[in-house]
């Protein structure tokens, strides 16, 4: 078909423009990310499964209780009796890189959105669009800019990932109580006391809400990133959907889940407790110990 | 304080008003320093309060600003003075403009026109970095949803406004264990807001504007969210706060008792203006139009006022100075056709009642003196006591009640017909 209205080629031309003018930019950030992302892989892949799994599952026992930290302990032994412990190891990593680099730009992005009408309505038009966009258009323009590898599946992610963390963090801001910003300018803080002595603490529940968003929207761009070679566990349900083979195609498919109920309960027990300072968290050791007669 | 008091006394012109003014509560004359002092300052809600003021300036009211120009108007013309050391109560109803005005004070809000005084120097024309110098340093405000810091303690939350002026943690914890337990909850520290009750929750409110030692304090309808008992609680804990450390005190109410019991003096605000200002009983004698009538209206007189109010001074008792003689003291009884005279010293202390008959017994003597006339069995009532509790001991007593203040000052004397003028209010 031959259109009149050629969109497709003048995107192609600035794409070219840019990758002509643009490509130290592109290297540099290229190698931030594959730096970031590598030295964070090589810890979670090198390290022994037993000692990453221990840490998990003390994380679990710590943040949300005895329950969860046996479900946790079964999870992840299953999917290392199932051989699939590297490439687990290998997408958590690649989850937390692109969590964090989500939040590096996302948090600030959301308290700037917070504090400036105009921002405002440019952030918000953009991430609604951004989440208009099908998950694989992100691929498109990571591919042809960083090429195929782990850097444009970071980087796609992070871009897919980010608009929770932006957006629960400018409603978070801005949800504070009138009387509390109140209180924070009658007693004299300047602008960024106020935001970080009261706005953001006050705000903190909502933003962990948001990095809990941002994290399992993570983890599943970055299963559909493994098209362009981000590799993990998305590698191997691409192996099992390209061969047909069910058996491989479910037990990667499963640990997928797995992980994912993991780090949701984890992150989420953040948000919960994001407004409970007290220390609340190794309450469940008083369950071994006899009542104190009162 | 003593001579504040004292010339609170003599220079409040008493044969004009007949009684002194706020002299119940708090020993503030009419010459105490003023500390702020509001003039003409508008609040409109508009990005250009131009066209809405030059209007509000040529006569128009707030309603008909708000057809026109489709704007809203927080504050209409706005004068007054706060003197050092006085609870200043702002009263309206919802929708008249309190909050704003007292938002005004810290520029909270920003006036759109107009100057607000702080001890001589105009706050709306102050640099952003001075005001925040200003917040810091003199004022403190308490909220009426309280506004503590949910994930601080109680004593990170009363050291809030110490740690946004840099005071070191050891230091901004001692001064606010020390405000916690002036408001009772030294025992409170490590508590958090949300394991607290509103009373409790609102004293650290209270003590996280004291820690800093603010010279104004802004309270915001500061105990219009707890109940009843709780309420009454607080105010007296306020006025005891207020005994031992006088502090400018504004205080934002929608409470008519509440304003009452606790205000120096009161302004009332209706639609944004403000409509009369006063000492308690000023206002509930001589309300300024229909619509602060229609406020007391159901007031019982017997509860808001006190002794002080109500006590008249030499307009309608004999007073009788000391060191002087017993003879012109009779005589002026006489002529003034008072069966009883009430003796104080030069400077002001209350000494005794004598009578006609005593004075004449007395001066029958070998050597006449005060002491051996005054009549026995005189009780004399302190300025603050309700005037509901007084009734019972006027109607008893023959000779009109003496009232004095907490330093035994002579204020003046109730008689059974004052209570009794006093209660109908004249109407």
């Amino acid at each position: 078909m031959d259109s009149e209205i050629r969109i497709g080629k003048w995107v192609e031309e600035l794409v070219s423009f840019m990758l002509d003018h643009f490509q130290s930019t592109f290297d540099a950030i290229a190698t931030v990310v594959n730096g970031f992302g590598g030295a964070i892989d090589y810890v979670l892949v090198g390290a022994p499964a037993w000692l990453l799994i221990g840490l998990i599952v003390a994380i679990s026992l710590w943040r949300v209780g005895v329950g969860f930290a046996v479900f946790t302990v079964a999870a992840l032994l299953l999917i290392a009796g199932m051989g699939l412990w590297t490439e687990t190891a290998s997408t958590l990593g690649l989850v937390l890189t692109a969590t964090l680099l989500s939040l590096l730009v996302g948090v600030p992005l959301g308290v700037w959105m917070a504090r400036s009408r105009v921002v405002e309505s440019i952030v918000r038009t953009t991430l609604d669009f951004m989440q208009t966009m099908p998950a694989f258009v992100y691929l498109i323009p990571a591919v042809m800019f960083f090429g195929l590898g782990r850097v444009p599946g970071i980087l796609a992610t992070v871009i897919f990932a980010m608009p929770p963390a932006v957006r629960l963090t400018s409603l978070g801001i801005q949800q504070v109580p009138a009387e509390i910003v109140e209180a924070g300018k009658a007693f004299g803080c300047h602008d960024r006391q106020l935001l970080f002595k009261v706005q953001l603490p006050n705000a903190l529940p909502s933003i962990m809400a948001g990095v809990n968003q941002t994290m399992m929207m993570a983890l599943s761009m970055i299963v559909i990133a493994s098209m362009i070679g981000a590799g993990g566990l998305g590698n191997v349900v691409l192996q099992g959907i390209q061969r047909l083979d069910i058996a491989l195609g479910f037990e990667s498919g499963l640990s997928v889940v797995l992980l994912a109920i993991v780090l949701d309960r984890i992150t989420q027990s953040f948000g919960r407790t994001a407004s409970v300072p007290r220390p609340v968290r190794f309450a469940f050791l008083r369950r071994f110990l006899p009542v104190p007669a009162r | 304080m003593n001579t504040m008091m004292r010339s609170a006394v003599s220079v409040g012109g008493p044969a004009s008003l007949g009684f002194p003014r706020g002299a119940a509560r708090t020993s503030i004359g009419d010459d105490a320093a003023v500390r702020l002092e509001v003039r003409n300052v508008y609040k409109i809600f508009s990005a250009d309060p131009k066209p809405a003021l030059s209007m509000l300036r040529q006569g128009a009211s707030k309603a008909e600003v708000l057809e026109k120009l489709n704007v809203n108007v927080g504050v209409l013309d706005a004068s007054f003075q706060v003197r050092a050391g006085e609870i200043f109560v702002i009263m309206g109803l919802s929708g008249s403009g309190k909050s704003t005005m007292i938002r005004l004070l810290n520029r909270l809000i920003e006036p759109s026109s107009g100057e607000i005084l702080l001890d001589g120097k105009d706050l709306v024309s102050m640099s952003k970095a001075d005001l925040i110098q200003a917040r810091r340093r003199n004022m403190g405000m308490v909220f009426q949803s309280f506004a503590l810091m949910p994930h601080l303690s109680a004593l990170d939350n009363a050291a809030f406004g110490l740690e946004i002026s840099g005071v070191s943690k050891a230091e901004r914890h001692k001064a606010a264990q020390q405000a916690l337990e002036q408001v009772g909850l030294g025992t409170y520290a490590s508590r958090y807001p949300r394991e607290m009750s509103g009373g409790m929750q609102q004293r650290v409110g209270l003590a996280r504007a004291l820690a800093n030692d603010p010279t104004i304090l802004l309270m915001d309808e500061a105990f219009s969210a707890l109940d009843p008992l709780i309420r009454t609680e607080m105010q007296d804990e306020l006025l005891r706060l207020q005994r031992e450390h006088q502090r400018t005190i504004v205080f934002i109410s929608h409470d008519l008792d509440e304003a009452m019991r606790i205000g120096d003096r009161i302004a009332i605000m209706e639609g944004g203006r403000i409509v009369q200002v006063g000492t308690p009983y000023e206002i509930l004698s001589r309300p300024a139009d229909d619509y602060v009538r229609s406020f007391f209206r159901n007031v019982d007189a017997s509860k808001v006022l006190r002794a002080g109010d109500v006590a008249r001074y030499e307009a309608t008792n004999t007073v009788i100075r000391l060191p002087g003689e017993l003879a012109p003291a009779l005589q002026q009884l006489r002529e003034n056709h008072h069966n009883f005279g009430y003796v104080r010293t030069q400077d002001g202390r209350f000494e005794g009642v004598v009578s006609q008959t005593t004075l004449e017994r007395e001066l029958k003597g070998p050597q006449p003196r005060f002491i051996n006339a005054f009549l026995p069995d005189v009780r004399t009532v302190n300025a603050a006591t309700p005037v509901h509790a007084l009734l019972a001991l006027v109607a008893d007593t023959e000779w009109p009640v003496p009232v004095v203040d907490d330093d035994h000052n002579f204020l003046g004397a109730i008689s059974r017909a004052l209570m009794l003028h006093t209660l109908v209010r004249g109407d």
